[in-house]
Formats: structure tokens, C-alpha cells, sequence
């Protein structure tokens, strides 16, 4: 074979590759967007295409129910979360990243520990302790108890990056006679505002997502998130399961995600890196 | 101060002074910014991890969960002797297994592809991103609705290809079921991984590759002999991470098969009786004995894998 | 710092509106459900000068129930009014007020009432009920000249001719009978169904005796097993009631076991079995004593004991199970009374004329063993319907499938004690 035609053919296994790998990853959402078009009887059908694309579920979905506010609710336990996340381990990862003390690695084994427990290992210590503060059916008992899961994440994500700064520029600081506290707001935040982004981009998908505490821990329409709007969606009687209000519920809570993965992703990536392959 | 310190140059000893000093106020500051994060840790996981390992030894009851007596390891005998139990196991192990392996090898083979010199690998990256970001209670009902034996799209597409002659019944045959649930995981996770892979590939200069050519290695040989060592501590770190994951596995089982015996994973199991039958005991030994379980896995990936560890300073 | 960002955020977070009594009711959160629920509660409200609040809990019973039990477990005065499933009475009975005297149930369904009395306390009110029905192509059926089944053998006989007549005359995607075989509560009851009509038991008897591990119910399940990949389609291991809704609505299955809810959806303007639909009792078995038995399901009321106000909650109870409550909802949104009388109600049979048949199948239905096993309950459930899946999955021989389960309810059991 000579040789440009094979290298044309490499090409074109390339795309066929990529374009395989493209069908695989997408198909599934855009499958759940031709779904949520569709109405009643069509949706048992298998057309790749709706016939007659209609937005009846969409409407549905916002008339039914708060949506909106569940949505609302989402965002701010998520915002909420990360806030609160990134304050506390921005502190923390200066202690284990800056710092050489007795007792770090171990303490950094634990905080990964934290994060072998199955959720529903912690489900009634949980209740019991959301119910103690009195924060049951409170957006705030979701915040706290999220922390379980965000607050090692970004303490080993942000921890990684800190120890990747130039030792001079501390050194500079004290040389300066700076306290601790302004060295990290005045030196190391500016410099880690990128692994922030990410640490908290992160924390804010996977607090965005979360299921089983905000099932367990909110009791009325008006304090549920979405992912449990979603799951509590139920048609015109008990059994019935509206599939295409789901879908179009669905697409509605995920192409927030995607248009901030499509804005963010090099950071993500950034933070997947450090957070994983440098562990 | 010791005679001897004092019979020492002056100079010296004060430096070191300053240097201990300046240590132990560095120590001091270190607890004191770690103290908000860990009391906070301590209030949010580990109380409520006591009270699971505690409960397991106890006969607690959802129905009423201050009266309860220690029991000793009476729920563990129990767990040792209910086959559905290692059946949860066994399902765990399969699954986390096949589908750390499969998520490994397939996200290679992606990494591998993007990292040749694409136009538009940007969006290619973000797209590749959507399974992941899609939260697993939408994907599985998404995946539910699209595996389904009657009117699931799956079924419609390969029949039309030609591929198989009547429906499968995906999550229903108890010889596809798990197949089914790992192909759905593999579909969410298998992004994640290969961009950690495709990270760590980009950190490998390119001369290395030019001197391998340049060597007479083939691109097989390349990929054996340079590019695997070079990635291997990264691989090694995302699949501890993975498979930390996929032994915990819940939502994916419970939204696809339900409590369905022949794929219940140790943390439906868990969830059953914790929750389904008010067994507060049972369910604590049941996700104590998870915990542990994937604490050795992670073990014995950590040091299989020669994982590195050493997180902080240089 | 923290404090203050703590501060902040309490402030953004929307407080709730506070009333001086209001009773707060559990019910189902959308569609025709709710908005019933909604205008029962709140004519009540109008007519007792009282607030209601309806709070809106998880689809899924095992979700539902675990929600509850946390709330009840905690003496939380959260919800004072719950909506209870048929099998929860035995379960949450520590947890409820005790009904007896302050609610009349004469003219009720007895074997309701007698599932929601546990030891001697009326616990819960009965709301609406459900029955297993047998949904079948009355068009079909006329075509091929064959009757509606009185046996499940007859069943298996019909579904197999017209399911084949049908695959001839090209519809490949044809199937005999669907039904509820996910390892779910719904197997239980389908499970439950085909013992009972066998005359072989109902799992645990009343007086707490493991019956299940016996020839006739060994018999059943073999006929059930029978029926999958040759009239049923395997996919049916994962169907609960949508899913077999899905298949028989879409025009692919001659018979379907389902709740009365699928009516009106069957019959909906854009449903392809429009007008084709028929529905009888469900079969008895073919042996000695065989009978028609269907499951037993349906919704009741249960008031907390740690509600502030219980005349209120009980005032409200008493109002939604009314006859008059129950026959508007029998009418707006085709929920099957629990009042027999209400069976006779010619405003009532017009838009619902299945309901006229309905009284012989409610007075017959099966309970499921909830009350004698109480707290249990879930846990036979839950391995009874696992040994039924394992059976019809063909993963073990009905007969050594039964014998395992009758020796783990015996240990789960202690022995007959519960």
C-alpha cells in the first residue's frame, strides 16, 4: 500500500474511532431529549426522530409542581456547599500542604477514609444528628451533611495544588512579617483561584447530583432538589410513571451541568489531575 | 539551656532557636488551621460512623431505634450464614472488577485516540464529559427506559442491524443483568477515566516519543515500553479511586434491577435491611463489613500498584 | 468568618408559613391524586375553619414507608394525617392512634377492616381499595372464538392459540400475559394471587403457622414458570406495573394482570387498545378448591400519636372516608371505594362501568400476611417475592425454591411466634 493512502486510512480509522466514541458518550442524553418531545403512545415507540415534536411535558413539568423552586433549591445547596467546602479546606490545605508536621500523612489516610464508608453506612447517624440540630426538612441540613462527602475531596484537591507553589513566595511573606492568615488570603488564594474553581466545581456537581440525603432529609415539595423532584415525578396515579415529563426533567437539570462542564472543562480536568494522579 | 549549648559559638544556637521556634509556632498554625475543617469532619462523619460500627453490634430497630441491647457479634454471625449476603458479595466483586477493567482498558483505548493530533479535540472532551455530569438517578432511569426488552431503543437498533434476532431481555435475564449494570456503569465512568489517562499522557513529552522512533521502536513497542511506565503511577491512582467507587456501588442496582438477588450489591443489601427492614443492627454490620472490604481492596491496590503517597512537601 | 457565612445563608433560606392549627396530611404529590387530595382536604379545611398542609412523599412504597418510620421513630409531630398502604397497619400499628369508636367503619370491606385492626386497635381507616384484575383483547378474544378464562390453565391454553394466530398474521412482537415480576412488594402480591387461587395458602396463616412450603403451591409456580419466553415475555422479571402497562397498551399482549388504575390510561384517546379492552376476576386455579383470588392493595388513613391536635386529624380522617368524600373520588378519579354500599351508586357506575363487577373479587381479595408477621412483614415480603423471581427466573425448581423459603421464614419467624 503506499504509504499516503495508508496514512489516509489511519485518518480515517481515527475519525471512525472518535466519531464511535462521540455516538457512545452522547446518544443516551439526546435519546432523553427525543423522549421528553415526545407524548402519551409515542413514547413507547422506538423513531430516532419525534414525528410531531411537542413541548406538553415541559410545560407539564413547571405547572405540575414547584420545578422551579426545587431548582432554586439545588442551586443554593449546592452554592451553599461549596462555600462553605472551600473556606474550611482552603485553611486545611494550607496546614498539610505548607506545613511539615507529625501526624499529616496519617491524617490524610483518615480523611480518605471518610470517604470509604458506604452513604448509607451514615444514613441514621445522620438523621438523628440532622434531627439534634433541628435542621430536618432545612436546606442547611442538606449543606452540613454533604460536607461528608465534599469536604475531603477538596481538602486533597486543594492540598495537592498548594503544595505545588513555590516555596520562595511564602518565605517572602515571613520575611515580610506577615501572619499565616495573611499569607493565605494575600499570597496563596490569588494564586490558587484556579484549583478553586475546580475543587469547587467539582463539589458543586457532585452536591448537584446527590439522591439518598435529600430523599431522607426533606419532607415537603417546596425543600426537595432536583434529582428527587425527579425521582417523585409520578403521573395520574400511583403506578403510572410519566417517562416523558421525567425526560424532559431530566434534560432541563442536565444541560446546566453540561453547559459548565462545555465552559469549565480544562479546569475539571486540572483538577482531576491533581486531585487523582498526584494523589 | 545545657552548659554545652552555652559553650558554643553564639551565633548558632540562636539560629537553631529561631529555626525550632519558628517550627513550633508553623505547628501550632497548622492545627489551628486544620482545627475548623476537623471539628466539622469529626461532627459530620465521624459521629455518625460511631454510631454505625456501635449499632452493628446492636439489635437496634428503625421502629425504635434508643431501645436496643449489645448483642456482641451475633449480626455478623448472621450476615456469615445468609447466602444472599455473599450473593451481594459476589455480585460486588464481579461488578467492580469487570467494570474497573473494562473502564480501564476502553479508557485507554479514548485517551489513547484523543491524544493523537486532533482538530477539535476541545469540544470532542467535553462532550466526552456528559455521562459523567448527567446525575446517576437520571442515567440509570434514562438507561432503564432504553434497555427495556419491549419498546427500549437498544432492542429496536440492533434488531434492525441485524445484530440479534428477537429482544434480550437486558435487565431482566439473570445471566445479563449484572452485564447490563456494568455496561451502564462502564458508559458513566469510562469518560472520567479516560481523561485522567489522557491528562497524564499529555504530561509525557513528546521528544521521549522521538527518541523512541528514532530507537526503531514500533508504536506497539512505544506504547509498551515507554508510554505504560510513564502513566502507569496515574492509572494505578485512578483505579484505586474507581474501584473505591464501584465497590460501594448503589444507585445504578437500585434503579435498574431494584433489590433483584441477582444483581443486589453489598450496599442495596445494606440498604434492605437498614432501611426495607428496619434492621438497623443488621444493615450497620452489613455496610461495617463494606467498609472494610473496600478499606483492604484499597489496600491491596495501594500496595500492589505501588501507589505513591507521600502528598505533602518536598 | 464561618459564622458569618453561616448568618448569611440562614438568611436566603425561604422560612415556612406558620398557621395556628394545621393539620399536615402525607399524600400522593401529582396528577389526579393530589389534586383530590388537595380539594377533600381543603373543603375540609373551609368547613372546620382549619389549615391543611399536604406533604408530598416518596412514589416508591419501600421509600415511603422507610420516610415514615423515620418520622414516627423520632415522635416527630411533623405529619399528623398519613396515607398508609394495606400492608403497613401490622408495621406502624405502635406508632398510630387508635381509632376504634371515634371513626364508624360499618359498611366497610371487613376484610379491610379486619387488616388495619391489629391487636384489638383500629389503626387506620380504610380510603380507597384495589384488587388485582385481569385485563384482556376483548377484540382479540371474540376474533378466535374463545371465551375469558375461568382457570390459569385455561389462561395459558387462550394466550398461547391467539398469541400465536396473532405472531401469523404479523405481529411478531405479540405475547400471551404480562404481569408484575420485578423482585418487588408487586411480586409478592402477583406471587400471592396465583397460591391463593390454588387453594395453597397465603404464605403465613393467620395464626402465624409457615404454610408456603407445599405440592399445590409448588404447582402454581410451576404453571408461572411455564408461562415465560412461551406466552410471557423474560423481560417481565423486571416489570412492575408500568412496564407491563407499557407492553398490553401498546397492543402486544392478549392478557395482563394489573390494578384498576390502568383503566382509564387503557382507554385514553391516543391508547391504541382503545374500546378493545375487557376486564374479569382474575382466574382460579385448576385443582380442588380452587378460587378466584385477587391481591388485596389499596390506601388508608392512619392519624400519629404525636400529632398536636388529634381531634382535628381524626375530624379530617373522618371527613376524606366519608361516602360522600369516596364517591366524589370514585367519580373524578375512578378510585375503587372502600364502602360496599357505594357499588350500587348509579352516578358512581356511569363513568366507571367495570366497578358494577367489582364487589364479588374486593369481597373475595387476599390479604397479604402483614398483620400476623406485623414489623416482619417486609422481610417475608422481600424473600418471598426473591424465591418467586429465582423460581420463574428458572434459577431453582419451585418446589426447592418454597422449601428454602419456608426454612428461612421459619427462622425469621421464630418459629410460628413473629
Amino acid at each position: 500500500m503506499p504509504r499516503p493512502l495508508r496514512r489516509a486510512m489511519g485518518r480515517l480509522g481515527l475519525w471512525l474511532l472518535v466519531a464511535v466514541i462521540v455516538v457512545y458518550t452522547v446518544f443516551p442524553f439526546y435519546w432523553a431529549i427525543v423522549s421528553s418531545l415526545k407524548g402519551g403512545q409515542a413514547l413507547f415507540g422506538t423513531e430516532l426522530l419525534p414525528r410531531d415534536p411537542q413541548w406538553s411535558n415541559y410545560a407539564e413539568l413547571f405547572r405540575q409542581q414547584p420545578f422551579g423552586r426545587n431548582i432554586l433549591n439545588s442551586v443554593f445547596v449546592a452554592g451553599s456547599v461549596v462555600l462553605v467546602s472551600l473556606v474550611l479546606a482552603s485553611g486545611a490545605a494550607y496546614a498539610l500542604g505548607r506545613i511539615r508536621f507529625r501526624g499529616r500523612v496519617p491524617l490524610l489516610m483518615v480523611i480518605l477514609s471518610v470517604s470509604m464508608f458506604p452513604q448509607v453506612a451514615v444514613l441514621s447517624g445522620m438523621f438523628e444528628l440532622i434531627r439534634w440540630l433541628g435542621l430536618y426538612n432545612n436546606l442547611l441540613g442538606l449543606t452540613l451533611s454533604y460536607l461528608i462527602f465534599t469536604l475531603p475531596f477538596t481538602v486533597w484537591v486543594l492540598t495537592t495544588f498548594m503544595r505545588e507553589l513555590p516555596q520562595e513566595l511564602e518565605e517572602a511573606a515571613m520575611v515580610d512579617g506577615a501572619t499565616p492568615f495573611v499569607t493565605i488570603t494575600r499570597v496563596f488564594l490569588p494564586l490558587m483561584a484556579p484549583a478553586m474553581a475546580t475543587a469547587g466545581l467539582l463539589a458543586f456537581i457532585a452536591a448537584w447530583n446527590e439522591f439518598l440525603f435529600a430523599l431522607t432529609f426533606t419532607l415537603t415539595n417546596e425543600m426537595r432538589t432536583v434529582p428527587v423532584a425527579i425521582a417523585l415525578i409520578s403521573g395520574a396515579s400511583a403506578f403510572e410513571l410519566p417517562w416523558g415529563r421525567i425526560m424532559a426533567a431530566s434534560v432541563i437539570v442536565t444541560v446546566p451541568l453540561i453547559l459548565l462542564v462545555l465552559v469549565f472543562q480544562r479546569r475539571i480536568v486540572e483538577g482531576l489531575t491533581a486531585g487523582a494522579v498526584k494523589g | 539551656m545545657s552548659a554545652a549549648a552555652q559553650a558554643a559559638p553564639v551565633a548558632a544556637p540562636r539560629a537553631r532557636n529561631a529555626i525550632s521556634g519558628m517550627q513550633r509556632r508553623r505547628r501550632r498554625t497548622a492545627w489551628l488551621f486544620l482545627s475548623p475543617m476537623l471539628l466539622v469532619l469529626a461532627l459530620v462523619a465521624g459521629w455518625p460512623l460511631l454510631r454505625t460500627v456501635y449499632f452493628a453490634f446492636t439489635d437496634a430497630t428503625l421502629f425504635d431505634i434508643a431501645f436496643h441491647e449489645l448483642v456482641g457479634a451475633q449480626n455478623f454471625a448472621f450476615l456469615a450464614s445468609d447466602p444472599d449476603w455473599w450473593a451481594a458479595v459476589r455480585n460486588t466483586l464481579i461488578f467492580a472488577t469487570a467494570s474497573v477493567a473494562i473502564e480501564t482498558l476502553l479508557g485507554l483505548v479514548i485517551a489513547l485516540t484523543l491524544n493523537a493530533r486532533l482538530r477539535g479535540r476541545g469540544p470532542l472532551r467535553a462532550a466526552m464529559l456528559i455521562p459523567w455530569a448527567i446525575p446517576t438517578v437520571v442515567s440509570a432511569q434514562m438507561w432503564g427506559w432504553m434497555l427495556h426488552d419491549q419498546y427500549g431503543v437498544i432492542n429496536a437498533v440492533l434488531l434492525s442491524l441485524g445484530v440479534i434476532a428477537t429482544p434480550w431481555a437486558w435487565v431482566a435475564d439473570p445471566s445479563l443483568a449484572l452485564w447490563s449494570v456494568v455496561a451502564v456503569d462502564v458508559w458513566k465512568t469510562t469518560p472520567f477515566m479516560a481523561l485522567l489517562i489522557l491528562a497524564a499522557l499529555q504530561l509525557v513529552p513528546r521528544d521521549v516519543y522521538e527518541a523512541a522512533r528514532i530507537d526503531g521502536l514500533g508504536p506497539v513497542g512505544i506504547f509498551v515500553r515507554i508510554t505504560l511506565p510513564l502513566i502507569r503511577p496515574a492509572l494505578m491512582v485512578a483505579v484505586l479511586f474507581r474501584a473505591l467507587d464501584a465497590l460501594r456501588v448503589f444507585d445504578l442496582m437500585y434503579v435498574l434491577t431494584g433489590n433483584s438477588p441477582s444483581t443486589a450489591s453489598m450496599s442495596v443489601y445494606a440498604r434492605q435491611q437498614l432501611v426495607d427492614f428496619q434492621d438497623v443492627g443488621m444493615g450497620s454490620a452489613a455496610a461495617t463489613f463494606l467498609a472494610l472490604v473496600v478499606a483492604a481492596s484499597a489496600a491491596l491496590i495501594i500496595v500492589a500498584g505501588r501507589v505513591r503517597f507521600d502528598t505533602a512537601g518536598r | 468568618m464561618f459564622g458569618g457565612v453561616l448568618a448569611a445563608l440562614c438568611m436566603l433560606v425561604p422560612g415556612t408559613p406558620r398557621a395556628q392549627v394545621t393539620i399536615s396530611i402525607s399524600c400522593s404529590a401529582l396528577g389526579i391524586e393530589a389534586r383530590l387530595c388537595r380539594e377533600g382536604a381543603e373543603a375540609w379545611a373551609q368547613q372546620s375553619g382549619n389549615e391543611v398542609r399536604l406533604v408530598s412523599t416518596p412514589n416508591s412504597g419501600t421509600e415511603r414507608l422507610a420516610l415514615y418510620q423515620q418520622l414516627l421513630a423520632a415522635r416527630s409531630p411533623d405529619i399528623d394525617v398519613f396515607q398508609v398502604d394495606v400492608v403497613w397497619p401490622g408495621i406502624l400499628a405502635n406508632h398510630l392512634l387508635d381509632l376504634s369508636g371515634r371513626i364508624d367503619v360499618a359498611g366497610h370491606f371487613e376484610e379491610v377492616v379486619r387488616n388495619n385492626t391489629v391487636d384489638g386497635r383500629l389503626v387506620a381507616i380504610p380510603w380507597f381499595v384495589n384488587a388485582g384484575l385481569l385485563y384482556y383483547r376483548r377484540d382479540l378474544l371474540e376474533a378466535a372464538g374463545r371465551d375469558v378464562p375461568e382457570t390459569w390453565q385455561a389462561l395459558t391454553e387462550t394466550a398461547r392459540a391467539v398469541m400465536q394466530a396473532e405472531r401469523e398474521r404479523g405481529n411478531a412482537q405479540m405475547w400471551g400475559h404480562v404481569f408484575q415480576g420485578r423482585a418487588y412488594e408487586g411480586l409478592t402480591v402477583n406471587g400471592i394471587e396465583w397460591l391463593a387461587s390454588h387453594a395453597a395458602g397465603r404464605i403465613v396463616e393467620p395464626d402465624g403457622k409457615v404454610s408456603v412450603d407445599n405440592p399445590r403451591a409448588a404447582q402454581a409456580l410451576a404453571l408461572a414458570r411455564s408461562w415465560i419466553e412461551a406466552i410471557t415475555p423474560l423481560g417481565v422479571l423486571n416489570y412492575a406495573e408500568e412496564e407491563s402497562r407499557g407492553v398490553f397498551q401498546s397492543g402486544n399482549a392478549v392478557f395482563m394482570r394489573n390494578w384498576p388504575y390502568a383503566w382509564p390510561l387503557l382507554n385514553a384517546e391516543d391508547s391504541p387498545v382503545r374500546g378493545k379492552v375487557g376486564v374479569a376476576v382474575l382466574p382460579r386455579g385448576d385443582v380442588p378448591g380452587g378460587v378466584h383470588a385477587a391481591g388485596l392493595g389499596g390506601e388508608q388513613l392512619a392519624v400519629s400519636r404525636y400529632t398536636k391536635h388529634p381531634d382535628e386529624a381524626v375530624d379530617l380522617v373522618r371527613y376524606l372516608t366519608s361516602p360522600a368524600e369516596q364517591k366524589r373520588r370514585a367519580i373524578a378519579g375512578g378510585f375503587t371505594p372502600s364502602i360496599v354500599a357505594l357499588y350500587e351508586d348509579e352516578e358512581l357506575l356511569a363513568p366507571n362501568p367495570f366497578f358494577r363487577d367489582l364487589v364479588p373479587t374486593l369481597r373475595s381479595a387476599v390479604a397479604r400476611p402483614s398483620g400476623v408477621t406485623g414489623a416482619r412483614y417486609n422481610r417475608v415480603s422481600a424473600e418471598f417475592a426473591a424465591a418467586v423471581h429465582k423460581a420463574l427466573a428458572g434459577q431453582a425448581e419451585p418446589a426447592e425454591a418454597l422449601a428454602d423459603l419456608a426454612r428461612s421464614l421459619q427462622r425469621i419467624g421464630r418459629a410460628g411466634r413473629w
